[in-house]
């Protein structure tokens, strides 16, 4: 190998690439055109803006709310995002929380140890992924049909299995329970390190830092991601050139079921009760999330960080409302608008310019 | 002995008869040209070869031995090369990860076996180089011209020392002076002992690197010729019917 073969070959081309516009995109470049990165800005104007016109918004107590409520949509917007770039979608993630919240629920108040309930619930919400990605990946069912399916399957299975009760005798190991879902770290004492200024994080936020860092690690190093990128940009391409499709996919849905299952569980443990709507609508908070992020809902495009970030913007704009006064109920429709503004921004990067969506209006 | 013989294939598609009784043979190293009208059978022959169907009759020999392909691996695995017309690429992903796609080159230890990128870089690289093409690895495919997908396909299978490889219309998007770069890759293929197999409408670029001329027409084989014996016009002759056989 000669590393200088290649660089030479480039710049004797330069002048090429220059006249037709064809530029290899620098680290700077991909930045800029990353809307991921634009979110974070966005994020932090809206912030510093909110910290200073509103005083209990910047309080440590506020960034630890904050950051568990929107930990729990970003933990699930990382398995939509890993089927967003496959092209396809999982509508289903929201009735599968509910579906494993039931189902530890259930084994918690008849006593089993907590981690057989957590299995149990886990093992529930695979199984559903498994059932989605099957339909799609191996019969070819549309996955908008199959997981509206399941969105209905998983949650009247919920209702049926909790006898429309709320669950929340949780037996012996009902403490081992809130404790997963209610720690906090570093944690606030007299004897502790950590000065007040500094968020008492939750565990729905670090088990999503977890994730996303591994999710994000897989994303750059990993052939297993390449090849998801490749089934959303050309999914006969990926089949043709001897990429796993279907396998691929499988794995896609049941990755996102497994999420929204570990949200699930924590949710469990920080509420300390089970109740058979827990994640009604969390669908399109999550997608919503996820768009705005910068995961294309025509397939190829997404990121970690991405989801993570996305769905921090939302949180943060939805704690801002409130702040604000606004009556909760418009909650809605802000984050439809925003799901559309996403969308809409989303358009540049999937090849078509906002000014070219605007003149198709006209013609 | 030959690299590929194709004898006595036929291939239905339910009460449609796509192909019946076609032999020929391909020698390690020659260029053969494939050609037919729309409808001849073309595109059926080489998903034949490549695997994606079995046929119905007849047998397909690589090297002498019998091979029964279910799935396009199959062909792979025995040195067989598709070029697909459509080019067969991700747009969302650049040069390299094209031409490395379900082949990635890995470093490390499992469970962290991870991509070994500047070595799938640095390869692509040398392969565009010898195709004089000048795509750069990190592009992006999206923004490329028909030339630039072209030198990507074909350098997947340079990647895998194939034995034949199979061109569909590689000269139909493309501009004059790409149309020149890729006839004479597959002159360099030829002087490296590959064999192509070259679908094309153009006869020009068909009388320029073939050895041979296989016609099809309505799925029968109605000529197998060396190029030195024909001409374009019987060949037109022969691919609209106005000659029977030859």
């Amino acid at each position: 190998m000669q590393p200088s073969q290649p660089e030479a070959i480039q710049e004797s081309h330069a002048s090429i690439a220059d006249v037709v516009g064809i530029m290899e995109q620098t680290a700077l470049q991909k930045l800029r055109s990353s809307q991921a990165f634009w979110v974070s800005v966005a994020l932090f104007v809206l912030v510093a803006f909110m910290a200073v016109l509103e005083p209990s918004f910047g309080t440590a107590e506020n960034a630890t709310n904050i950051t568990r409520n929107f930990a729990l949509i970003a933990i699930m917007g990382l398995g939509m995002t890993v089927v967003l770039i496959t092209g396809g979608i999982d509508l289903s993630v929201g009735s599968v929380m509910g579906l494993v919240a039931i189902v530890a629920g259930l084994l918690l108040t008849w006593h089993y140890p907590w981690y057989v309930a957590f299995a149990s619930g886990l093992l529930a919400g695979v199984a559903c992924g498994a059932f989605n990605g099957f339909f799609v990946a191996y019969i070819g069912m549309p996955s908008f049909v199959v997981t509206l399916g399941m969105l209905s399957i998983a949650r009247s299975l919920a209702v049926v299995l909790s006898g429309n009760q709320m669950l929340y005798q949780f037996g012996p190991d009902a403490p081992i329970v809130k404790a997963i879902g209610q720690a906090k770290w570093p944690v606030h004492s007299l004897e502790g390190w950590a000065p007040y200024w500094i968020p008492q994080f939750s565990s729905h936020f670090w088990v999503m830092v977890i994730m996303a860092l591994a999710l994000g690690w897989v994303f750059i190093f990993t052939a297993w991601a390449r090849h998801l990128f490749a089934i959303g940009g050309n999914e006969n391409a990926a089949r043709m050139t001897g990429v796993p499709v279907d396998r691929i996919k499988f794995q896609a849905y049941v990755f996102s079921s497994f999420c929204a299952s570990i949200a699930s569980l924590l949710l469990l443990g920080y509420s300390g009760s089970a109740i058979n709507a827990v994640g009604t609508g969390y669908e399109l908070r999550v997608i919503a999330g996820t768009v705005i992020g910068g995961a294309n809902l025509m397939g190829g495009y997404g990121t970690a960080f991405g989801a993570v970030i996305g769905s921090a913007f939302l949180e943060v704009i939805r704690n801002a409302l409130l702040m604000a006064g606004i009556d909760s109920n418009w909650q809605g429709a802000f984050v439809g608008i925003f799901i559309i503004l996403a969308v809409l921004l989303g358009l540049g990067t999937s090849g078509k310019s906002l000014k070219s969506f605007f003149t198709i209006k006209r013609d | 002995m030959s690299l590929l013989e194709v004898q006595g294939v036929g291939k239905s598609f339910g009460a449609i008869r796509a192909l019946s009784d076609v032999s020929f043979s391909i020698e390690p190293g020659e260029v053969a040209g494939l050609m037919g009208d729309n409808g001849a059978g073309k595109s059926t022959m080489v998903k034949l070869i490549s695997g994606n169907f079995p046929p119905t009759e007849g047998q397909i020999r690589v090297g002498g031995k019998a091979c029964h392909f279910h799935k396009p691996l199959d062909a792979r695995a025995e040195g067989i090369e598709v070029v697909y017309q459509d080019l067969a690429l991700a747009d969302n992903l650049t040069a390299a990860q094209n031409v490395f796609l379900g082949r990635e080159l890995k470093k490390g230890i499992w469970p962290f076996r991870i991509l070994d990128k500047q070595a799938m870089i640095d390869r692509s690289a040398e392969l565009f180089s010898e195709l004089k093409s000048e795509t750069r690895p990190r592009d992006l495919v999206k923004k490329m011209s028909g030339g630039q997908r072209q030198a990507i396909a074909i350098s997947r299978t340079r990647l895998s020392n194939a034995r034949l490889v199979i061109m569909d219309e590689p000269t139909a998007a493309i501009s004059v002076r790409q149309v020149a770069e890729v006839l004479e890759l597959i002159r360099r293929m030829k002087a490296r002992g590959v064999a192509v197999i070259l679908i094309s409408h153009r006869m020009p670029d068909v009388f320029a690197v073939c050895d041979r001329i296989v016609v099809l027409r309505r799925g029968t084989k109605v000529a197998d010729k060396p190029t030195l014996q024909t001409s374009p016009e019987e060949i037109t002759g022969l691919i609209t019917g106005a000659i029977r056989a030859a």
